[in-house]
Order: C-alpha cells, then structure tokens, then sequence
C-alpha cells in the first residue's frame, strides 16, 4: 500500500517537475556548453519587455483598486441588509468561470466599438478602460470570495451599528471601519488578481493593447532561449504571488491568538 | 411635519448599495455574453434565423469543436486519474505529513501557473528540440516524432494542459477524500467487507458525485483555454476557441454571424460542463461535511 502510495506521488510529481527542470535548464543554456544567464541578461535589456510589464503591472494595479471598490461595499452591503440577494450575487461572481473570457472579450468589442451607445474602443483610454473592467471581471470570482470568507470572520452588523452610534458616515464605516477588518482577505484577493492580470494574453491581444502576455507571445514565437527564461520569470512571480497569499493569510492568524 | 412612508423609503436606498455591482456586472458580464447569444441568432438585417447556427456545420468547424472536446475530454480523463492518485496517496497512502502541505501549496501555484509561459515550458521539455527529447535520443536512442509524438499536436495540448489540470484537481478532491470518514471503512470491515469491496461499494459511490462533477470542471477548464494553445501551436492549430481568436482578429469565417455562433457553442458547452460541476457538488457536501 505504502509502495503503491508513493509510486502514485513520485510518477505523478514527475508532471510537474519535468517541465520545470526543463524550462530552467534550457533558459540557462543559451551559451553552448556552459550554463549562464545570458537569456536573462537579454530578456532584462528589451526595451518591450520592461514597456510592457510596466503596462501590465499598471493596470493590475488599477483593476485591484476598481475590483477593492466594487467588492467591498456591496459585499459588505449584501451581508448587512440583503442576505437574500447572496445566491443571485454568487451566480453572478462565478459566471467569469463558466463563459470564456474569449467570449467576453468578443462581446466587448462588439457592444462598445466606435458605432455603438458606449463607444470606449475608440480611444487608447477608452480601451484601457475596456480591458481594466474585463480583467476585473476575470477576478470577480477570486476577489468576492476572498472578501466574503473575510466578511464572515467579524460581527458587520455590531460594529457598523456601533460606528453609527458615534456618528460616523457610509464612506467612514467603509474605509476605516469595514476594510481594516478584511484587509487580509482583500490582500489575498488582491495577489491573486495581480497573478491574473500580469499573465493574461486574450483580452489583451484582442483589445490590440501592449501587455505583457501577448509581448510573451511574440517573443515565444521569434526567439529560442528568451521564451524559456520569461517562463522561469513568469513561474516565479506566480510563486511570489501565492506566497505573499500564504503570508497574510498566517499573519492574520497570528493576530487573532494574540488577542 | 409628515413622515415619508418608511417602505417607499428604505426600498430604492437599500437597493442603491448593491447598484454599482450589478450595473457592471450586468454592463460588462451578462449584456456582452447576451448580445453573442442573441447574435448567433440574427440575421444581418436583424431578424431571427438558424442559419448562424447550422453554418457551424462545416467540416472545418465541426472540426474544431472535435478536436477541442477530445482535448478536453483527455486532459480532464488523465487530470482527474492522476490527480486522484496523488491526492489518495498523502491521504490515505500513509505518505509523511511533511508531504502533504507542500503538496497542496505547490497544486495552488501550478493551477494557476497556465498560460503562454506554461507553453514556453513544455517547448524547452518535449519540444522538438526540447531537454527530455535529446536526452532521450542521445542516450537511449528513442526518437520521439518517430513514435509519432508532437507538442505541436492535439497530443501535445493534452501532455500540455495536464500541468493545470492535475493540480486542479488535487486542490478539489484532496478535501472530498478528508471528508471519507474512519467509521465507515470501521463499519464496513466490521461487516466483514474487504479493502476493495469497502471501495467498490462505500467510498467510490460516496466520491461518485465529487468526481464526476471536477471531471466537468476541468473539462471546462481546458476547453475554454486559448492562450497556451495559441502559443504552443500558434492560429493553425484548429481548435474551436482558435478559430474563434482568428475570427475575432480577421475574418476569417467571412460571415460574422458564423463568429457569434461558434462563441455561442463554446457558452452552451462550457455552460453545461459547469451545470453539471455545480449541481453534483451541491450533492456530495451532503455526505462530505
């Protein structure tokens, strides 16, 4: 039984670290016969590589600021006063899962191109604009579930009630009462986009915008060694990403045994 | 000095708080996949037709959507069997617990590690030129492409997508199995059944719907999936969310119409996989608790 168990977990593994030895080896051996960074130096010296990861972290930046505004107040609102509208809102949060993104972003630039009621890819903003609310639309479904699982761990109720009694408004409930609370939950939600944003190609490449996932298309399809050692960079910032998740997730808990 | 009526009141101003939500939702979500639905059913003058629809009926397309539910359908097949075994084995395998953590930590990083650089590594492991195919052909003399394998295959997208896939599935069945409980297989050997009976009869039709429903998710999963393909094999691979990323880009179809109805038949059958995944889940929590 043992033996099976762990021929299962070694076989199985191999799936995942083949293609990782793979990928590291072969970016590291531009140079022949020796192994050296030469693929990094180069990949890190393209002008297009900074521009467009600079694009991307940019507007991940921004979708997790619309995507933190968005959330927070109505999920926030749905489990003070609308506990009824909670099913249709999570079907709604998990419908990015079930319709492909392909699909939204064909409706997007059907819906608001130049001839149309909201005509927003008619202009660079207007389409970064476009792409922000399909990113954000990806992460729907991670952020309102981080921010929900966070909502669930204090009393809304009491302490909106108790922010009332001393006076305070909607927006001081929301951002100084309300997101301190969930800010671990929000964090994580927020990594998790940062993930999605940084290596998504679809939206990107077909709202014709310079991110960081369609650059990684071209240079896969131009170049040997430097696909490799974007791979390596892309892997790891994904790995960053879940670590800094892990990290809040337990300095939260951390915080809750020392009351 | 008269009171407003404190229901007409309180109705629009509650509602006013989950406002924003669903006017974005609605504008930037549900109308975008309704005009595709409708779209595959209009006319260019407007009216309502099929002919979007039964265009779909070309070999090219029919195709498409072939290859594509094939992929998904062995990529789901291979991702749930390995992903179960490993999963089985730090549950039950009596594997240390060390094990079990890093596991699950690294499934959440590789789940979610897809995309163009995910195709990137499979090209520098089993590429024509990759690490795995020379080691293979210098030291052992196996030739891969004689054995008919190319990463630049529907094959290769199945190997590929198993990446996400497996850990996917990890993440998902590792808590189904936590939920098994000690006193049934207790009970159940207690009745004088055996290990494989105890599965055949108890575990596996407990499990059933757990199974079956991440099969339709990852099913889902990979069918919907364009970028690693696109960069794996690039616009000639003849996949169904492909043609739709050529057709999106310059049409290629030459009909837009036919563009709607092939992002329509990606919405049914994604749509479908995920009904399925959602109500067999609503199922197994009420044993798995």
């Amino acid at each position: 039984m043992r033996t099976l168990a762990w021929a299962a977990f070694i076989l199985g593994s191999m799936v995942f670290i083949l293609p990782l030895f793979g990928m590291t080896e072969f970016s590291l051996s531009m140079r022949r016969g020796v192994y050296s960074l030469d693929a990094y130096a180069s990949v890190l010296a393209d002008p297009q590589f900074r521009a467009t990861f600079m694009y991307s972290v940019v507007m991940a930046l921004f979708t997790i600021a619309f995507g933190v505004l968005l959330v927070v107040p109505t999920a926030y609102w749905v489990r003070l006063r609308m506990p009824e509208l909670r099913p249709v809102i999570e079907f709604i949060t998990l419908l990015p899962l079930v319709i492909p993104a392909i699909v939204i972003v064909f409706g997007y630039i059907r819906l608001y191109n130049t001839s149309s009621f909201l005509p927003l890819t008619g202009s660079t903003t207007g389409t970064n604009i476009l792409l922000m609310f399909g990113y954000a639309t990806l992460a729907l479904p991670y952020m309102y579930r981080a921010v929900d699982t966070g909502l669930r761990t204090i009393d809304v109720a009491t302490l909106t009630e108790a922010a009332q009694s001393l006076g305070a408004g909607w927006g001081t409930i929301l951002g100084r009462i309300i997101l301190p609370n969930v800010l671990v939950a929000v964090l994580s939600g927020a990594f998790l986009t940062f993930a999605i944003v940084l290596g998504e190609f679809t939206m990107a490449a077909l709202l014709n915008r310079p991110a960081f996932g369609p650059y990684l298309q071209i240079v896969g399809a131009n170049k040997a060694y430097e696909p490799a050692a974007l791979a390596v960079i892309a892997f790891g910032l994904t790995w960053a990403c879940m670590a800094l998740i892990q990290l809040v997730t337990r300095f939260q808990k951390h915080t809750r045994v020392a009351r | 000095m008269s009171q407003p009526n404190p229901v007409l009141r309180r109705l629009p101003l509650r509602w006013l708080g989950v406002a924003p939500f669903f006017a974005f939702a609605f504008l930037f979500l549900i109308l975008p996949a309704l005009y595709i639905v409708v779209g595959a059913f209009r006319a260019p003058d407007g009216s309502l037709t099929f002919d979007n629809v039964l265009g779909l009926n070309t070999r090219t397309i029919r195709n498409a959507y072939w290859v594509s539910i094939r992929v998904s359908f062995w990529s789901a097949i291979l991702g749930c069997s390995i992903g179960f075994a490993m999963a089985a084995a730090v549950v039950f395998g009596g594997l240390p617990k060390a094990v079990r953590s890093p596991l699950l930590t690294f499934s959440g990083v590789a789940s979610n590690f897809a995309g163009v650089p995910l195709a990137f590594a499979f090209i520098a492991t089993i590429g024509p030129a990759g690490l795995i195919t020379l080691w293979l052909r210098t030291e052992f003399g196996i030739n891969l492409r004689a054995y008919g394998f190319n990463l630049f295959s529907s094959t290769g997208l199945i190997v590929t997508y198993l990446f996400f896939q497996v850990p996917l599935m990890i993440l998902i069945i590792t808590p189904a199995l936590d939920g098994l409980k000690r006193e049934w297989r207790e009970a159940a050997e207690v009745l004088g059944a055996t290990g494989p009976q105890y599965w055949r009869m108890v575990a596996l039709p407990i499990l059933f719907p757990s199974l079956l429903g991440t099969f339709a998710l990852l099913f889902a999963n990979s069918f919907g999936a364009v970028a690693t393909a696109f960069a794996l094999a690039g616009p000639q691979l003849n996949i169904a969310p492909i043609l739709l990323f050529s057709q999106i880009r310059g049409d290629v179809l030459g009909s837009p119409g036919l563009g709607y109805a092939l992002a329509f038949g990606m919405i049914v059958i994604t749509g479908a996989a995920n009904a399925i995944y959602i109500w067999l889940r609503a199922r197994s929590e009420r044993w798995l608790k």
